[in-house]
């Protein structure tokens, strides 16, 4: 979760927070799971004029959110997604906290439910500073990507954009938009050898 | 800041059990100012023992109440009632009945939550005022802001229900019940026909010691008191558990005591609905849920019933279970995280009705 509040002020930091805007409609209504302090709602409510409600686990970082003016549910995400009804929201956010999840499948589903559109960003487990790190290492990976040990990582699923595109293909979603990141530019050659993170935009 | 309570008197109101008293009055304070578009009243609502008297010094809620405060009153106006069969100035079992010239003592009519939120209401209409910013309050503060969201939903633009529920449990119902009892034990109590004559003291000091005990928690009683002894007869529990019960027999009237314990209980947000959802359907207003971890008397789990049957109607709800030792006294002391929840959601909601 602290990683998820760096990523949004780094990655995504004002410049990139566009990125996320472009993403989405203004005055729609979006839901962001595993929100933290609720800074990205905050700033799509200033600037899009979005209905923003996010899910985080943490008192401490709802409680800023809420003082934010944001309207965040302290509970479980996996176990909240469920709850809404279909077409709830026009866009979910999942944002670097896939990974994270004990049912990725599940809650992904979930997402195409009660979303009429899902953005969702994640580490690419496929980077080539990954493979190597692996390869030479024969060990598993440290990268600035996952800096985790293996034994003290909140990281439970390690996969690739072609594992998210494949499982895409399965569901039947429809990647309208993809964006792959490199520190803070976006790359376009072999995404899944080069790219950081990924940022998907779907439907079903 | 200083506030009068000022009495307001309808010709009747018509209740839930089928009676119309009449006529009917209300205590209410106000702090602020309604701006011109009367578009920043805020409803206070209070909890079983509480009155009208919320802000200002020795109001029940001072700390939260007043200029730069939770509910900041240089910005909004705000408004708190005695609840209907109260014993602070709004009518209530105390109150004479202008049929027999006597107090109504029992016969005053059951009344509900429901009936509580009518009258005030009736206060609202009454300080020009169509639309409400919000209700707030804690224990049964925050039933009757649920009943506000479900009866006037148009009235509310967005309800702050705090340690509360949107129906008692069993627990609760029984620890209510011990206190009715023990009222009712009393010989002084005389089938309710007191008034004038010598009150029933010590039920009504015993009811509220077993209500004190229910609004800390161990953790707090152990800090507050742990086995500390006042004299070798007493410990402090015991010496505080006294003097609370003596001073409240000072302050409330035993038949107020039996009608809104019973008013709690009887409180079912889902009473005709077949679940708490469908219940909330009405409801168009902003909600902001806040539970206490250890407050055992009105647990974090119903407060999330209401919010996970908010989430189900997709309306706009936000939740927070704030960490505290002190049980459901918590929503009186703690002030600083409560303060920086409502000011954000009140300034939000403010910036939306604009």
């Amino acid at each position: 979760m602290e990683k998820r509040a760096a990523f949004v002020r780094s990655l995504l930091g004002r410049r990139d927070y566009a990125m996320i805007g472009e993403l989405v409609e203004p005055n729609s209504k979006v839901l962001d799971l595993g929100c933290g302090e609720g800074e990205l709602l905050e700033w799509l409510a200033e600037n899009k004029n979005v209905d923003a409600r996010g899910v985080e686990l943490f008192a401490s970082k709802v409680q800023r959110a809420i003082a934010r003016g944001v309207s965040v549910y302290q509970g479980n995400m996996e176990e909240c997604v469920s709850d809404y009804p279909d077409h709830a929201f026009d866009y979910i956010i999942l944002s670097q906290t896939l990974q994270e999840v004990r049912h990725p499948q599940r809650i992904l589903q979930d997402i195409m439910r009660v979303g009429k559109h899902a953005v969702v960003a994640f580490p690419n487990y496929g980077h080539w500073r990954v493979r190597l790190s692996h390869f030479f290492t024969g060990r598993a990976p440290k990268t600035k990507l996952f800096p985790h040990d293996w034994y003290d990582s909140p990281n439970i699923h390690f996969f690739t954009i072609e594992d998210f595109e494949l499982l895409a293909s399965r569901e039947g979603w429809t990647l309208e938009k993809r964006i792959f990141l490199a520190g803070n530019h976006e790359v376009s050659m072999l995404p899944n050898l080069t790219a950081e993170v990924a940022v998907y935009l779907l439907c079903k | 800041m200083l506030a009068e309570t000022k009495i307001v008197r309808f010709d009747s109101i018509h209740l839930d059990c089928g009676v119309t008293l009449a006529p009917v009055e209300a205590a209410y304070e106000t702090y602020g100012s309604l701006n011109a578009a009367k578009s920043n009243g805020i409803l206070v609502v209070h909890a079983f023992s509480g009155d009208a008297h919320a802000g200002g010094p020795d109001g029940w809620w001072e700390s939260m109440i007043g200029p730069g405060k939770a509910f900041d009153t240089d910005r909004y106006f705000v408004i708190c009632t005695n609840v209907l069969g109260g014993c602070k100035g709004s009518t209530g079992p105390g109150s004479i009945n202008p049929e027999t010239g006597q107090p109504y003592a029992m016969g005053f009519p059951v009344i509900t939550i429901a009936d509580m939120v009518r009258l005030q209401k009736m206060v609202i209409d009454h300080l020009g005022i169509a639309r409400l910013l919000s209700v707030a309050g804690g224990s049964m503060g925050g039933m009757q802001a649920l009943e506000w969201a479900v009866a006037y939903p148009e009235a509310v633009a967005s309800a702050i229900p705090i340690a509360s529920t949107a129906r008692h449990s069993a627990q609760q119902i029984a620890f209510n019940e011990v206190g009715r009892q023990a009222i009712m034990a009393d010989p002084d109590w005389n089938e309710g026909n007191y008034y004038g004559q010598k009150l029933p003291g010590r039920g009504l000091a015993v009811a509220r010691m077993v209500g004190h005990i229910t609004y800390m928690s161990d953790d707090s009683m152990r800090e507050k008191f742990g086995r500390r002894q006042r004299d070798e007869n007493m410990f402090e529990v015991e010496s505080y558990l006294r003097y609370r019960g003596s001073q409240f027999v000072d302050r409330f009237d035993a038949n107020s005591y039996l009608y809104i314990t019973k008013a709690m209980d009887l409180f079912d947000l889902t009473a005709g609905k077949t679940t708490l959802a469908a219940a909330l359907e009405r409801a168009t207003t902003r909600f902001l849920v806040i539970s206490f971890t250890s407050d055992w008397l009105y647990p974090s789990y119903q407060s999330q019933e209401i919010v996970n049957a908010l989430r189900r109607r997709n309306h706009d709800v936000a939740y927070c279970e704030l960490a505290s030792s002190y049980g459901h006294d918590a929503f009186l002391v703690e002030v600083n995280e409560q303060t920086e929840l409502v000011r954000g959601f009140l300034s939000r909601t403010m910036k939306e009705r604009r």
